[in-house]
């Protein structure tokens, strides 16, 4: 028998037993597509996951006022403390001592109540140069973040994050050109920012922007900064750079013994450290994940093919008895498997594509497509259906007719 | 044609031996008409099976056409099956699901023969046991005697030396019946060797020679004196 009739004659013998083939579609179909969608939704969790922590801003350093540690005293509150200058964070910028930094953002940070006609809310206010868009990543929705002319110009103007838009104006609404009040002071909003996630305490859109010059003078009459954020070049030079820093900052401040700094600098790495232990946690889940959904799909294809095919024993039986050869048999049952296998295995890969999407939209995360997933358990799947299609074929055609036709 | 020496049967269930077939030898020539008789349990089915090589003996010798058949390799016990001996089960045994016309076309398509000249001979066959107006039906569709039929179609159409018939008229009304036994007394006139198991006297007695069963041996080995004919 040539191939093609080989194929046909399958093709009319599945069809024959319609509710036994659909079944046996459904067990690869299942096993496949729980795979793709569990695989693809754990990556999008993953990606959503790595994408927030990157949206901190990378290869950060953060000077704050006061020491890390220190042993005895009185610790003052963060906002008490005034040892950190605009100067300062010029002179990091500007010195020819400081190689590995690239960007320089001083922030004054403060909360405050915000308010627009009947509507007010107590936010994070921060006075930022037009560098602080660039350290913290910062991307606008509409309007235009802080620039120098207004850091320059001491300009009354604001830019929101959403959260305190929904806040004050409700959802979707968009506020440019509308006024705040802050501490008596009118500003007109200039801008509204991309939303970046995180809730309650950690919301990172739960904040508003003035230039840091209105922030110190207008404002809060502070001549001194809550922080200054610095990127440095990459992140292998991040303890350099650290050292840079405090080096500079000892000396600007007439300091020479390193443990009476007034000042403390703190680098990205911890965040770093949990960004890659969070995408090993992930990569260990997802293999998991993977490792049972294939598990258990492959079970339930083997069951599937097994209890098929075991149940055809008395037609190979019959078969044999009317003269077809082992090869026949053997060659027709695996063009069955075959057939029943990659029909399965094509629409399961669809199915799971469209689950994965309808699920990560649902989830709210990113619709990711893992391509090792689906080639993974394509043939994971067909491979386990095709040996267990092919396993008790050969077994019944290896019994004598009469055998195979008693089975029962 | 047909020579056993000797050949025993002997099954084996767990502690207990059930012993189907015990030490029987016979010859049957080529165009003989033979029917195998005896009480059920007697062996008369074994001994069919392993005359049709559905089934190995335990121990004896089978010689078909002078070929030891314990020496046949596994794809020559398949030819044989295919175009040496045709076999009318008696429980049938059509594939489930599959019209008559593709159940008679199987053996054919084992053993190559074109797909034009397949339909012609099983439609030829299935028209000889008056099932041509039930080409298209499958088998839960066909009554018993209608299955019957088809698997008589099917053993014929290779036109096999050698017919191997258990009980083939054990479903059919005795009209049918007489027909099934005029086709089978056309071909051993045409030559064919014919060896049919039946409980039934007068079924027996159109058959050339008669062989009784019991407890595994043959009791009776007996040419048939009043053979009957259609």
């Amino acid at each position: 028998m040539n191939l093609i009739e080989l194929f046909f004659e399958s093709l009319g013998t599945l069809t024959l037993n319609k509710t036994r083939t659909g079944l046996a579609i459904l067990g690869i179909v299942i096993g496949i597509g729980s795979v793709i969608a569990l695989v693809s939704l754990g990556q999008a969790s993953q990606q959503a996951v790595q994408s927030r922590i990157e949206s901190l801003g990378s290869n950060l350093l953060t000077v704050e006022p006061g020491a890390m540690r220190q042993e005895g005293g009185v610790r003052g509150a963060a906002g008490g403390r005034t040892s950190l200058t605009w100067d300062d964070a010029k002179e990091i910028a500007s010195s020819a001592q400081i190689t590995t930094i690239s960007k320089v953002s001083p922030e004054l940070s403060r909360r405050a109540q915000v308010i627009t006609g009947s509507n007010n809310t107590n936010t994070q206010v921060v006075g930022a140069t037009s560098t602080y868009a660039d350290v913290h990543k910062i991307t606008m929705s509409s309007g235009r973040f802080i620039s120098n002319r207004d850091v320059e110009g001491i300009t009354k103007v604001v830019v929101v994050g959403p959260q305190v838009v929904s806040d004050l104006f409700g959802d979707g609404a968009n506020p440019v050109g509308q006024t705040v009040r802050i501490n008596s002071q009118v500003l007109v909003i200039v801008g509204v920012t991309e939303s970046k996630g995180g809730t309650g305490f950690m919301n990172q859109d739960d904040v508003i922007y003035v230039p840091l010059s209105t922030a110190q003078k207008q404002l809060f009459g502070a001549n001194y900064l809550s922080s200054i954020a610095l990127e440095a070049k990459n992140s292998d030079v991040m303890v350099e750079a650290q050292d840079q820093v405090g080096y500079l900052l000892l000396a600007r401040h007439r300091l020479t013994d390193p443990s009476t700094a007034d000042f403390s600098i703190m680098s990205q790495q911890d965040i770093l450290n949990m960004a890659s232990s969070t995408t090993g946690t992930f990569t260990a889940l997802l293999s998991g994940i993977a490792a049972i959904s294939l598990l258990v799909g492959g079970i339930g294809i083997m069951n599937i093919m097994l209890v098929t095919v075991t149940e055809r024993t008395r037609e190979i039986g019959l078969r044999k008895a009317l003269g077809a050869k082992k090869k026949i048999i053997i060659e027709q049952f695996l063009t069955e498997a075959v057939i029943l296998t990659f029909s399965g295995g094509i629409i399961g890969v669809i199915l799971g594509i469209i689950t994965s999407y309808f699920l990560s939209g649902v989830v709210g995360v990113g619709f990711v497509l893992s391509l090792s997933a689906i080639i993974l358990a394509f043939f994971v799947s067909v491979g386990i259906g095709i040996v267990f299609g092919w396993y008790p074929a050969q077994k019944a055609a290896n019994l004598q007719p009469i055998e195979a036709l008693r089975y029962e | 044609m047909i020579k056993i020496k000797n050949i025993s049967k002997i099954y084996q269930t767990g502690l207990v031996e059930t012993i189907a077939l015990s030490h029987v030898s016979f010859e049957i020539k080529k165009g003989e008409y033979v029917a195998i008789m005896g009480p059920s349990g007697s062996g008369k089915s074994t001994l069919m099976h392993i005359l049709g090589i559905l089934d190995t003996p335990t121990s004896g010798e089978y010689f078909l056409d002078g070929q030891k058949v314990s020496q046949l390799t596994e794809d020559e016990a398949a030819e044989v099956r295919n175009h040496k001996s045709g076999f009318i089960f008696q429980a049938f045994n059509l594939l489930p699901r599959t019209t008559a016309l593709n159940n008679v076309i199987l053996p054919m398509r084992y053993a190559g023969i074109s797909k034009e000249e397949r339909v012609e001979r099983a439609k030829k066959y299935l028209k000889m046991v008056g099932l041509d107006d039930r080409l298209e039906h499958t088998s839960n569709q066909l009554s018993g005697g209608q299955q019957q039929r088809v698997a008589i179609a099917r053993a014929l159409v290779m036109n096999p030396a050698i017919l191997l018939a258990d009980e083939p008229t054990g479903n059919i009304a005795s009209v049918q019946a007489e027909e099934i036994m005029k086709i089978f007394q056309d071909l051993n006139t045409q030559g064919h060797t014919i060896i049919m198991i039946t409980h039934e006297a007068d079924i027996a007695h159109y058959a050339k020679r008669i062989i009784h069963l019991k407890d595994g041996k043959i009791v009776v080995d007996k040419l048939n004196g009043k053979q009957r004919k259609t």
